[in-house]
């Protein structure tokens, strides 16, 4: 499958957007691992945001970062959410609760229970319309999204916004899932090539995936930090296998375009008018 | 879109265990639906429990993976040889090219609230609690694809009610783009303590089981089940029903109420029908997502009037069943393929007048007609919808 790379954001232990991530990359020196980033999600009306989760703020804002970096309006794209654990913080308060003789859950609660919570919060905000998607598959999570998003825009030709978030659950469950530091990554693919960042190149693979030297704390530590790998290729190019079933990892070819490579450069630069077209 | 054959097909609600436990209760006017007596739930409610799965297990080596959740997956699993449907699907295609998607909005959380209670002085939980294998949402996902032995893409979709519908839209997408060449996809959601006492929270859950379109309806009866179909390339087979085209939107509303005029719902259908190259007029029957509750009847009234008129015949399949959440959509997508096999469309059990303010045509008797084409609506928190449009191809 080869979709056009529009928009990407992250955000992660030591970094609060992409530039951020590149110039950590370009340098070869993990960003301070030991940070915790804690997102505002601006883009949510004020009683939502108020509403809203660690979780749910950390999808909008580094969906926002895509969607922006992209040129695009939300209300055209699809959505594909993915997330582990969904909203851990949400969980473990309500398995605390239920625990306890009242068993009072608060309405507000429950529906911030669902796992495309995020992404209900995200079309309420955006007004968009067009189909949402949330999914998981434990540390693959982030290459089942990039298979769902690639196989929407390919099969029914419209351009998707894919987030794919973890945070940490409290204790006690944070000892049974690794995630240990929220992390999130979100980009905006197209079948159409005009005003593209890089080309992608998607197929399935039984090799071992990729790890990332002197990265592997954060690469290995939830399903969206997965993605580095991928980060890191955007500047260069080349390929890299991503982790994603225990038998099965996905092969992802990176074409930058003109526009990737002088952003990697640390130029300001204005995307080359054609992209990867 | 091209069209899929659904090959084969299996469900498991509080009807009974397999295809033929649903048809026989609905020639029968037997509902699923019991007082609540789930575990020590405290709440004046009906359920849709599966009876006997309390002492189902699963087989050794899936030991980490046993919770109800699980358990009710091998259950559908086993009903109607859909395994032996999968292994001979295998045969054709090879284990590498059969894609695995399922919906579930909670999967195995009981097991997580259960180990809740058993905090010991220092609050963690107890040593044999597994939450990769039960609770996390892709664990019944990778519980499935282990028993059957498939090789291919595997995902879990999780968009609430909606998650067993979307499921074929995601297999239609993943074929048409040659990652695999058929699809297991399904759905499995069971009852606990966060969706029982969740909607009684919200008070959208009925002391009464469930009477969805009626005048007095006052909320849903929650249920629990277990369905797969297999999807595979029609390859000129017109003996079995097919996926003719699905539709998703969201409403962009509110995270626990429809949009009032129903403006998503209509959205998602008119995908569906745009997908299937079908005229409205097509549609036979609507089985509809139909939960009982003020709101969602309401708005669903709305958007299924302004598409179809008022002559289509529709009716709501949750007074059988109860809403089995994550995986209504299979459920109801099962009952619309045995529909269309039987030419039997099913009443809304336990509704005795429907609401005069309605315009849509809600059955509430059993009708038996030929049919060849369906609709299924599906709709789910965060304003999720998915459509799905089923029927016999042309011959």
């Amino acid at each position: 499958m080869k979709v056009y790379l529009k928009g990407i954001g992250a955000i992660g232990p030591g970094f609060e957007n992409l530039d951020a991530l590149a110039g950590s990359l370009q340098s070869g020196s993990m960003p301070d691992f030991e940070s915790f980033p804690r997102p505002q999600g601006n883009m949510l009306p004020g009683a939502e945001r108020r509403r809203a989760s660690p979780t749910v703020k950390l999808a909008v804002e580094v969906a926002s970062q895509a969607l922006l970096s992209s040129g695009l309006n939300a209300q055209d794209l699809a959505l594909v959410f993915a997330s582990s654990n969904g909203d851990t913080d949400t969980i473990h308060q309500i398995c605390e609760t239920l625990a306890t003789s009242e068993r009072f859950v608060s309405p507000t609660r429950f529906h911030n229970s669902v796992h495309n919570a995020a992404a209900g919060y995200w079309s309420i905000a955006s007004g968009s319309m067009q189909p949402s998607s949330s999914l998981c598959a434990w540390n693959g999570s982030f290459s089942a999204a990039l298979l769902e998003a690639s196989g929407q825009c390919l099969a029914e030709g419209i351009p998707v916004l894919l987030a794919a978030f973890d945070t940490p659950f409290p204790f006690p469950l944070q000892e049974f899932t690794p995630a240990g530091k929220p992390f999130g990554v979100a980009m905006v693919l197209d079948r159409n090539p005009e005003n593209s960042i890089a080309t992608l190149s998607i197929e399935l693979c039984g090799e071992d995936p990729d790890s990332l030297s002197g990265w592997e704390a954060m690469r290995s530590d939830s399903s969206a930090a997965r993605a580095v790998p991928l980060l890191a290729a955007l500047a260069k190019g080349g390929e890299v296998v991503l982790e994603y079933l225990e038998d099965l990892s996905l092969k992802v070819g990176v074409t930058p375009c003109a526009f990737a490579t002088a952003a990697a450069a640390g130029a300001a630069g204005t995307r080359s008018p054609g992209g990867c077209a | 879109m091209q069209s899929l054959a659904i090959s084969h097909y299996t469900v498991v609600n509080a009807l009974g265990r397999g295809t033929s436990s649903t048809l026989e209760a609905i020639r029968n006017g037997k509902s699923g639906l019991r007082r609540c007596d789930f575990l020590d739930a405290q709440l004046d409610t009906w359920i849709g429990r599966v009876e006997g799965l309390e002492s189902e297990s699963l087989p050794a080596r899936f030991a980490e993976y046993d919770c109800r959740n699980n358990r009710l997956a091998m259950l559908g699993l086993v009903s109607d040889g859909f395994e032996s449907a999968v292994q001979d699907a295998i045969s054709r295609h090879g284990s590498h090219r059969i894609a695995l998607i399922l919906g579930t909005s909670t999967s195995g959380i009981l097991a997580t609230e259960l180990a809740y209670r058993e905090r010991d002085p220092q609050g963690r939980l107890p040593a044999d609690f597994h939450y990769r294998t039960t609770h996390e949402n892709y664990s019944v996902t990778d519980f499935v694809r282990r028993y059957l032995g498939l090789q291919r893409p595997a995902f879990t979709i999780s968009t609430a009610c909606s998650s067993s519908a979307k499921v074929f839209a995601s297999a239609s997408r993943l074929i048409d783009c040659g990652l695999c060449d058929a699809a297991v996809v399904g759905g499995v959601d069971s009852l606990c303590m966060t969706t029982l006492y969740g909607f009684s929270s919200l008070e959208i859950v009925s002391t009464m089981p469930c009477r969805p379109a009626s005048a007095d309806r006052n909320g849903i009866s929650i249920g629990e089940a277990a369905g797969f179909a297999l999807l595979e390339k029609p390859q000129g087979r017109y003996d079995v029903p097919l996926l003719l085209g699905y539709g998703e939107s969201s409403d962009a509303y509110h995270m626990s109420t429809p949009h009032p005029e129903g403006a998503g719902a209509r959205l998602a259908m008119l995908r569906a029908l745009e997908r299937s190259a079908l005229p409205a007029s097509a549609i036979d029957y609507v089985n509809l997502h139909g939960t009982a509750t003020r709101a969602n009847d309401s708005a669903e009234d709305r958007a299924v009037c302004a598409i179809f008129g008022k002559e289509t015949p529709c009716s709501s399949t949750k007074g059988w069943t109860g809403h089995t959440l994550g995986a209504a959509g299979i459920t109801e997508a099962a009952i619309c393929c045995l529909a269309l096999r039987e030419g039997l469309l099913p009443a809304t059990l336990n509704t005795a007048t429907v609401d005069p303010e309605f315009g849509m045509n809600v059955l509430l008797e059993n009708r038996s007609r030929k049919i060849r084409t369906v609709l299924s609506n599906s709709f789910g928190f965060g304003g999720n919808n998915a459509c799905l449009i089923l029927g016999y191809g042309k011959e």
